[in-house]
């Protein structure tokens, strides 16, 4: 592989990792109105992702790093022609931090009111505006002369990403189920496995009305793909079918493990599919591609060292971390 | 309005605001550092309850912190787009290794030193607490790397319009690197401690959890103590290295419009205005040929004046040296507050100068806002340039986003500062009055 595509692999694989880690404590707060009822069990459902939830959103910030160190032409041209919806999403995530923080710091009802559904809106709002930008990056923009989208806000609401953006969402339903399942005792479990369930099929509909909908749009590359490309749904296929079993067992890790690579698999379609293109455009000649896209080659190679002792160190701790915070939080939560 | 305008507007609000919250984390973060240390070796409670509070107002800092930050990383594509994409190749890298080096480190182990109490072993809090500590003061170095980069561009080629690396270390350690963060991160230490000191300072006004609060004192004293004379050594530095590197902000800075040999030191004068023939501005206080010696370690040395540079090269004069003066004048008041409390300390009247206990907690604000007027001179006086002799501001903005995309978001994130803001300040109060708890 030339350093281009490593370095397409490695933002790809930042970003699968938040889908699957962010994506678990986005699906909590999608569904923290709906399966947590009581204080009690709210707090629950809050002490389940406060020790990790700011070291998974960092997966998304180093992302944002990597894509502007490794393709910076990408970088300029997404963040500056999604203008609106990204203000949106990190109005999203400002609120959702702060929530997140406050909420439990008073008592009254109408204070943890208040952050509750804040909390729950600010989850769907960027889960649904990722799924928004991913379908329309993977049908390819109306890129001008000059490099730049100027689609605006609604531009960007065709029906594939919109199709997409309820993807996403159906897709973090699933995880942060899962996850809550796995993690919570009584009722907030048995609601978050019926949640995680309906996640699921969802997901698997509307992946099938999205593939349907991009075979119908011709494009030569989507079928040379090959054997990894046609290896992808194949996973994503079996890591549903798996989930429902461990579901329907209440094997929660199992449900958990599935999920996770079900989003992984649906994430690596979307870079097969991709690539060699980061930004596919229109009019293909004006496309970014991992070639006319990329940093020198003295960027990538220095940043290559960079991520090759910084990544497992992450992963290392990281591990340790999550392995130190096992096992069920109890009803009432921990607050510091 | 003009979509450049409201984009500086914009990133000066948003970085200025965000920068509020890490300025308290990363000296704080060291204190806590400290306090779970001695913890962790002496197992006495006191050093556990003051670790314990500290922390609780850590966390909320630091959680502004993320959120406002958050937005940051994003900021150079939505506003900037034609610099982002001319300085990719460079800029990029720092932000990517700020995340991978630095912000893990420190959200995952605030986690554990947050929520682990009961999980985890005493030596993996305190390991905990050290890292925290470190993983702060490595993102500030990553984030000033690029910055500093900006200031200083070095170790790249031009080509194509666009920058392009070619020697990684000497972008990384650009002319102005190791000044600008060894300056920032003294300062950060001082605005912890007089924090520390602030809170503690009330207790003691209120007579209560008089244990924690003369303990934590006693460590913010020498943290202060150690910034505020290192504050005066790195500022020094700082100034030279501007002095070498950026000419025509040093002359702003000082409010210099005529190249002079042996040139005065303006301690105090009313703003100079950007046109020089207005230039007359009397009153001021002057020290004959200090500038000189100062800059150049020469009592005859020339100092470059505005006059030397074209109008369109300069940077707003008056902005660059108002915040330049109020940073160093503040700078000399906390120096004295700190070696009056040093004094009283050491006296051990501390808590029968009521008045100075008052003062300590009204300080609280000073180093913060001195340290937003450093880099409030440090980004003004970069100005015309985005990156120093490069690229102009202007140049640097997004093609396609238009003024009233910016409206909109100013006008949003505007409000959601507001609110922040209200929130940091209402729960750090609820936090102090609910207190350490007494022994
Ligand atoms: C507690 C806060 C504080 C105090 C008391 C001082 N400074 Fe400072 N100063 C900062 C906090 C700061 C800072 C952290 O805000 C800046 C912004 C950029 C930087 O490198 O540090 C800064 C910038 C800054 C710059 C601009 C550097 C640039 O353009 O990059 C100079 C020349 C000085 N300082 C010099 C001084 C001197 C001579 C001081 C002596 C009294 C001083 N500072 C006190
Ligand atoms: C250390 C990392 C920083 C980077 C990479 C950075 C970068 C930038 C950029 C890209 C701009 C916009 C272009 C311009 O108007 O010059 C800017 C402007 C500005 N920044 Fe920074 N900045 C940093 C730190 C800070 C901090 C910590 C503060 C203050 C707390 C600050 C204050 C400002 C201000 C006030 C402006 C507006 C200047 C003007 O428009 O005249 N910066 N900076
Ligand atoms: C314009 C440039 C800046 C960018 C792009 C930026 C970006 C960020 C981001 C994304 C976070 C959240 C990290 C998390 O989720 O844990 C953050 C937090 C933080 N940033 Fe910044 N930042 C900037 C300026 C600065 C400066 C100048 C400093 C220090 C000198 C700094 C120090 C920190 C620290 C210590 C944190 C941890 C949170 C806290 O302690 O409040 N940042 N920053």
């Amino acid at each position: 592989m030339d350093l281009p595509t490593i370095w397409f692999v490695l933002v790809a694989l930042l970003l699968i990792g938040y889908a699957v880690l962010d994506g678990f404590d986005l699906g909590a707060g999608i569904l923290h109105l709906l399966v947590a009822r009581d204080d009690a069990e709210r707090r629950a459902v809050i002490a389940s992702i406060a020790p990790v939830w700011d070291g998974n959103e960092v997966w998304l910030i180093t992302a944002g790093g990597a894509l502007f160190a490794a393709f910076p032409l990408v970088y300029a041209t997404v963040f500056s022609g999604f203008y609106l919806a990204l203000i949106l999403v990190l109005l999203g995530l400002i609120f959702r931090a702060i929530s997140l923080e406050v909420r439990d710091k008073d008592d009254s009802a109408g204070w943890r009111r208040t952050w509750d559904v804040l909390f729950s809106v600010s989850s769907l709002v960027p889960s649904l505006l990722f799924g928004v930008a991913v379908g329309n990056v993977l049908q390819g923009l109306p890129l001008e002369a000059d490099g730049t989208y100027r689609g605006g806000l609604l531009g960007l609401l065709g029906p594939l990403p919109l199709l997409t953006g309820v993807l996403a969402l159906a897709m973090f339903v699933m995880q942060g189920g899962a996850w809550l399942a796995l993690k919570t005792e009584g009722e907030v479990r048995r609601r978050a496995r019926v949640a995680a369930a309906a996640g699921a099929a969802a997901f698997a509909g509307v992946w099938l009305l999205v593939t349907i909908a991009a075979l119908a749009v011709p494009d030569p590359r989507d079928l040379a793909l090959g054997p990894v490309g046609l290896a992808a749904p194949l996973v994503v296929a079996a890591a549903l079918a798996a989930f429902f079993w461990a579901v329907s067992r209440g094997r929660d890790g199992t449900a958990f493990a599935a999920s996770s690579l079900a989003i992984a698999g649906l994430l690596a379609i979307a870079a097969l599919a991709l690539y060699p293109d980061v930004l596919p455009a229109t009019d293909a000649a004006r496309s970014l591609t991992v070639e006319n896209a990329a940093s020198s080659e003295l960027t990538l190679r220095t940043m290559l060292v960079v991520a090759l002792v910084g990544m497992p160190l992450v992963l290392f701790y990281t591990l340790f971390v999550y392995a130190r915070f096992r096992g069920r939080v109890s009803a009432g939560g921990a607050a510091y | 309005m003009d979509p450049v305008i409201l984009a500086r507007v914009q990133f000066a609000m948003t970085v200025m605001f965000h920068f509020l919250f890490p300025t308290l984390t990363i000296g704080l973060g060291l204190l806590i550092a400290v306090f779970e240390t001695l913890r962790w070796r002496t197992g006495d409670p006191l050093w556990d309850r003051t670790a314990l509070f500290w922390t609780r107002i850590f966390g909320l800092t630091f959680v502004m912190g993320v959120a406002t930050g958050v937005v940051l990383e994003f900021e150079f594509g939505t506003n900037w787009a034609r610099y982002a994409a001319f300085v990719g190749d460079l800029f990029g890298a720092p932000l990517a290794a700020e995340g991978l080096f630095a912000f893990f480190l420190e959200s995952t182990f605030l986690g554990v030193l947050l929520f682990g109490r009961d999980r985890v072993s005493s030596r993996l809090r305190w390991l905990a607490a050290v890292l925290v500590a470190l993983g702060s003061t490595l993102s500030a170095f990553w984030i000033i790397v690029a910055d500093s980069w900006m200031q200083t561009p070095a170790g790249f080629e031009i080509a194509g319009g666009r920058a392009w690396l070619t020697d990684f270390w000497a972008a990384v350690f650009n002319p102005s690197t190791l000044q600008r963060f060894a300056h920032t991160v003294v300062a950060t230490w001082v605005a912890g401690a007089f924090l520390v000191i602030g809170i503690s300072a009330f207790y003691l006004l209120r007579r209560r959890s008089r244990d924690v609060a003369l303990a934590s004192i006693r460590v913010a004293l020498a943290l202060a103590l150690a910034g505020i004379v290192l504050v005066f050594v790195t500022g020094d530095q700082s100034a030279r290295q501007v002095a070498y590197t950026q000419a025509a902000k040093f002359a702003a800075m000082q409010g210099l419009y005529s190249t002079t040999a042996g040139a005065p030191l303006v301690l105090w004068s009313l703003p100079p205005a950007q046109d020089p023939s207005a230039a007359a501005r009397a009153p001021e206080i002057v020290v004959t040929r200090l500038l000189s010696l100062l800059a150049f370690g020469n009592v005859t040395a020339t100092v470059r004046g505005l006059s030397e540079f074209p109008a369109a090269d300069w940077p707003p004069v008056a902005l660059t040296f108002l915040a330049y003066h109020n940073m160093v004048i503040l700078g000399t008041l906390m120096l004295l507050e700190v070696l009056v409390l040093a004094v009283l300390v050491w006296r051990g009247t501390l808590e029968s100068h009521r008045g100075w206990l008052t003062a300590f907690l009204w300080s609280i604000p000073i180093p913060v806002v001195a340290i937003q007027l450093g880099w409030f001179t440090a980004e003004v006086g970069r100005q015309p340039w985005i990156v120093y002799g490069v690229l102009r501001t202007e140049s640097g903005v997004s093609p396609n986003v238009t003024a009233l995309d910016l409206g909109i978001s100013l006008a949003l994130f505007a409000a959601a500062y507001l609110v922040i803001a209200w929130l940091w300040l209402a729960l750090v109060r609820r936090e102090v009055l609910r207190g350490p708890g007494e022994a």
